[in-house]
């Protein structure tokens, strides 16, 4: 009897838990979809990043800091007024897509390369283009190659999960030359591989490859080939399905390069907003008709280019002249000065 | 037919048997039997909603499609623009060549070092078990990534540490002689000899049962099968020729060259499992009582033959099980390869997840594959067990 009266209560036991636990699946899969509730009721951002310096790298005391990094606080701002309700998480190349994929991440920027088949067949949307790189390749100096042709017969590491697993394998068909890779998913493997002379060269985004140089035990030993293998657009990366939160992405972004366009800097901003131009009086917020219209808050743009300044501001910072990079503006400055940024207007 | 209709002594009837299946809550166990039911529904009903919302269809049709991708090493032809199916087919193999040749080395590894553990020499024995502390107690990964920068650190190849100018080592790759067959694939000429030789030591076992000078007659069997396929060989015109590496421009050229990723985690995963196995081999040796060392002495049996005849006969009985698991394990393990960059099932099959989208197909992709191989690994020890138990169980 006793025996029974166990059996009785396990078995109870068992069915509320299973019970229970469908009706938890059940309820999350009816909320799940809208990311924009999801990261409000959180009251955080979460953010997918790489571990490249100048691009994104915590500090000495654990801040991250860093290109993308700023693009990631500039959409707290939107989303929350609030620099710091934003959290980082490193993700390899390899693991990011299926991150995001599964919700673990709202937002990749972590130089995701936007591609129609990441559009189709990942089911992701991408926000405006914040880099416009290529893929390069970073070579040892004593091989005396001075074009991606002349590597027939080398062996050369690549990042599995990137898109230049697939160029390089694409360059070597169409030119008819050989090479072998090696497909290396950790960073600090992928780096050693080179520092070891395991292989002859890496590929990569050739401005992520410029940044790992700099990482290398000798860096003068290696040169990174001015030629460039791909069009590397580095985009936001979001889940499909939540249109409200792909538009704040956009228009933060936009916020950065209309700010440049205008010469608003994070200096000068207040001086603007007495500006008489009207189109000025939008963006600011000063005329607040624009920011009720969208649902964001009105300042949204102010608020941006006071905390973190404009994108002409956020280049320079992390990754212009000056920088360990020293990276030339290149396509990467507004289309008045002869770039690739371009701000749909704010009105 | 009657048999089930008649209830009576010969047992329950259907009815009670299924009533005593279900036990004494049949309403609870129903229910909870359709809650979990209900659970698996709702799970695959969510996950092909997430699927479905993400623009994702499920589904194997991607197989086919170009993959556009490289691969380092494979011991199947494949090239970018090849198959997806090809391409996991290739992974499949990488996998299965450093599972073969991880299983044998660790297995001649493990039974020298578990013998070795046993001996009366107190230097070899604790070396030993020191050995196999640190090997147990240390996580594999860590092990393949020392593995991996020891092979880093060797010297490129023109400066390659060089063994009887025939052996080679460099952080391009290990560089073996090898012998070739002109216009054979070594895979069919291998396994054409490793066939040969294994039925001439079956037959061995029927000629030379219990005879004395059971060795060295079978020793002499197997080499002159080996003799017999050598001249096969050359009189239908196909000319045998061993290939010596050399050194050649930048890199080794000729012989059979091992990638340092290949070597790295062949060696780690041989060294790993070598430790488990020689406990194994240890606890089996104990496991024979001592007083049939004894009485094999008594005998007037030599060390070696008491090993060979005596005591492996019965300690195989408590080896053969646990060594299933260990080749298993091994053959599971091998899934770290994707860490130090040897292009292995795990290695592919993420990179085709991560260009096509569909990673639940992948991971199933990953699961069958291990289960196959697991399974049929275990099937085949299974077999070789039940000779080992039957012999010493005299019948069943």
């Amino acid at each position: 009897m006793q025996q029974h009266f166990t059996h009785r209560k396990l078995f109870t036991k068992a069915f509320a838990a299973t019970t229970a636990l469908a009706a938890g699946l059940i309820a999350t899969s009816a909320l799940a979809g809208e990311t924009l509730d999801k990261i409000k009721a959180r009251g955080v951002i979460k953010v997918g990043v790489g571990t490249t310096p100048g691009f994104f790298s915590p500090d000495s005391s654990g801040r991250w800091q860093g290109f993308f990094v700023d693009f990631g606080r500039a959409i707290a701002i939107t989303v929350f007024n609030d620099a710091e309700k934003v959290e980082f998480t490193n993700s390899s190349p390899q693991q990011r897509l299926p991150a995001l994929q599964s919700g673990e991440f709202d937002i990749l920027l972590s130089g995701v390369t936007q591609t129609v088949s990441r559009a189709f067949k990942l089911g992701f949307h991408f926000g405006p283009v914040v880099f416009y790189d290529g893929q390069g390749l970073l070579v040892r100096k004593d091989l005396g190659v001075a074009k991606g042709e002349e590597l027939d017969g080398a062996t050369i590491g690549v990042q599995s999960g990137t898109t230049g697993e697939l160029n390089i394998a694409d360059f070597f068909r169409k030119t008819g030359k050989a090479f072998t890779p090696v497909t290396i998913e950790e960073t600090g493997e992928f780096l050693k591989a080179l520092d070891s002379g395991r292989v002859d060269a890496l590929t990569q985004d050739a401005t992520d490859l410029a940044a790992k140089r700099t990482q290398l035990s000798k860096p003068d030993d290696y040169v990174l080939l001015p030629e460039r293998l791909s069009k590397e657009p580095l985009a936001p990366a979001i889940r499909a399905g939540d249109d409200q939160w792909l538009e704040i992405v956009n228009w933060t972004v936009y916020a950065t390069i209309q700010a440049e366009e205008f010469g608003i800097t994070k200096d000068n901003v207040d001086t603007f907003l007495k500006s008489e131009d009207p189109a000025i009086k939008r963006f600011l917020g000063v005329d607040p008709s624009l920011g009720e219209a969208i649902g964001l808050d009105p300042k949204f743009a102010y608020n941006i280019v006071k905390t973190v300044g404009n994108y002409g501001e956020i280049f320079e910072r992390n990754v212009g002249k000056g920088t360990a990079l020293n990276f030339e503006r290149g396509y990467n400055q507004p289309w008045t000065s002869g770039g690739l940024l371009y701000s749909p207007p704010f009105r | 037919m009657t048999r089930f209709l008649q209830p009576g002594p010969s047992g329950p009837g259907p009815v009670l048997r299924l009533r005593t299946w279900i036990g004494p809550l049949p309403l609870q166990q129903s229910l909870l039997f359709v809650g979990v039911l209900l659970l698996f529904a709702v799970l695959g009903q969510n996950t092909a909603d997430s699927m479905h919302r993400m623009g994702l269809t499920p589904g194997f049709a991607f197989l086919s499609h170009q993959a556009n991708f490289e691969i380092g090493e494979s011991v199947l032809s494949y090239s970018a623009g090849d198959s997806y199916a090809r391409a996991l087919a290739a992974g499949v193999a990488n996998t299965v060549k450093v599972a073969v040749a991880g299983c044998l080395l660790a297995t001649v590894l493990g039974v020298a070092l578990g013998i070795a553990r046993l001996s009366g020499n107190l230097l070899l024995a604790s070396f030993v078990h020191g050995y196999v502390e640190f090997l147990r107690n240390t996580p594999l990964l860590l092990q393949l990534f020392l593995w991996s920068a020891i092979i880093h650190a060797l010297p490129p190849p023109r400066g390659a540490y060089t063994f009887l100018g025939s052996v080679y080592l460099s952080n391009r790759g290990i560089y073996l002689p090898s012998l070739s067959i002109e216009g054979v694939p070594t895979i069919v000429w291998l396994s054409t000899v490793v066939l040969a030789v294994l039925a001439a030591v079956l037959l061995c076992r029927q000629l030379f049962a219990g005879s004395a000078f059971y060795l060295p007659k079978s020793a002499g069997v197997a080499l002159a099968v080996l003799a017999l396929c050598y001249l096969a060989l050359t009189s239908l015109g196909f000319a045998a020729s061993v290939e010596i590496p050399a050194k050649g421009g930048f890199n080794i050229r000729g012989g059979l060259s091992l990638t340092p990723e290949f070597a790295a985690l062949l060696v780690g995963l041989v060294v790993n499992a070598s430790a488990s196995i020689s406990e194994i081999v240890r606890s089996g040796i104990q496991s024979v009582k001592s007083g049939q060392w004894e009485a094999a002495r008594a005998l007037g049996l030599r060390p070696a033959q008491i090993l060979r005849l005596v005591v492996l006969p019965q300690a195989l009985r408590v080896i053969a099980p646990l060594m299933i698991s260990s080749f298993l394990d091994l053959t599971k393990n091998s899934s770290l390869a994707v860490a130090i960059g040897y292009p292995d099932l795990v290695s592919v099959a993420n990179t085709t997840a991560n260009t096509t989208g569909q990673a639940l197909e992948a991971i199933i992709i990953i699961g069958a594959v291990y289960l196959t191989i697991s399974l049929s690994v275990s099937s085949v020890m299974n077999v070789y067990n039940r000779r080992v138990v039957l012999r010493g169980e005299g019948k069943r």
